[in-house]
């Protein structure tokens, strides 16, 4: 079964609030060998200008992902998660992400171009913090195999 | 953004490189990364499985890669400062059992934007000198 080419346009969300927590950015920035002080220490992070820690360039795929997930098991979408390989993925930031913060995430299918029996979809996801103010944008394609 | 760490841009040259680090990826540090984000897919960390779904092993997540290359801009560019990355996953890394593999991040000036003080940096990622990732680009803001 290949993606139905018809969901375009398709919006899910915003979903239950996501609150950013010290723990959590500490957490990822070891994850991803994250060093600046900034992401670990608040007292770092108030000196650079901050209100509390920072959170690395790549954490909000934790919140779109959480996003992403409501189109990939969308059964009118048609997506069979065993033949999907991620394709790309970009971060567009209005502001990092802070400890503290609590964002809500919405995500749209943006497009969805099929050739050689593979399909590549594209969801837009938008995080909003608490006063509705954008945050980040995360753009990710996913290329899944038409192949039965 | 941070105005305190900015990186001042008239120091930048197109060609120049920023940041450069090699970072092991082991099976363990694919374990903390799922951790971390979330992203529990059995490729990451069991063989048969990967092998069922046509792989030879298991890999690493794509997001780990583009995660550890953020890192390396975002420690010379000031925490919050990378405005834009974006990456294409080209070429999985297989993470040996027992081995793990080296993984090598060097980050260039790729272009400068000089009427909103804009870097962009071109971020290369090879195991073995073969390149793992395609038009990872970051751009950074400047003072």
């Amino acid at each position: 079964m290949p993606v139905n080419p018809e969901v375009v346009g398709r919006t899910y969300g915003p979903f239950e609030a996501y609150e950013v927590t010290r723990i959590k950015i500490r957490e990822f920035a070891d994850a991803v060998d994250a060093r600046s002080g900034a992401h670990f220490y608040p007292d770092i992070a108030r000196a650079e200008g901050y209100p509390d820690v920072v959170a690395p360039t790549t954490f909000a795929v934790l919140i779109a992902q959480r996003a992403e997930f409501h189109v990939v098991t969308d059964p009118e979408v048609g997506v069979d998660f065993s033949k999907v390989v991620h394709a790309d993925e970009r971060f567009t930031h209005h502001r990092p992400l802070v400890a503290g913060d609590v964002v809500q995430a919405a995500v749209a299918i943006e497009s969805i171009t099929q050739r050689a029996g593979i399909s590549m979809v594209t969801t837009r996801t938008e995080i909003t913090d608490a006063d509705g103010a954008p945050v980040s944008i995360i753009r990710s394609t996913l290329a899944v195999r038409d192949d039965s | 953004m941070s105005d305190e760490t900015l990186p001042a841009f008239v120091s930048l040259n197109v060609g120049d490189q920023v940041a450069a680090r090699e970072v092991e990826f082991t099976r363990g540090k694919l374990v903390r990364y799922a951790g971390a984000s979330g992203d529990f897919n059995p490729i990451h960390y069991n063989d048969a499985f990967a092998q069922s779904v046509g792989l030879d092993g298991v890999i690493a997540h794509g997001m780990l890669t583009m995660g550890v290359g953020a890192s390396v801009v975002e420690e010379w560019a000031g925490a919050g400062n990378v405005v834009d990355f974006q990456a294409r996953f080209t070429r999985p890394i297989a993470v040996d059992a027992l081995e793990g593999v080296m993984v090598r991040v060097t980050a260039v000036v790729g272009a400068l934007d000089h009427d909103v003080k804009q870097a962009r940096i071109d971020v290369t990622v090879t195991v073995d000198g073969a390149k793992v990732l395609g038009k990872a680009q970051a751009l950074v803001d400047c003072a």
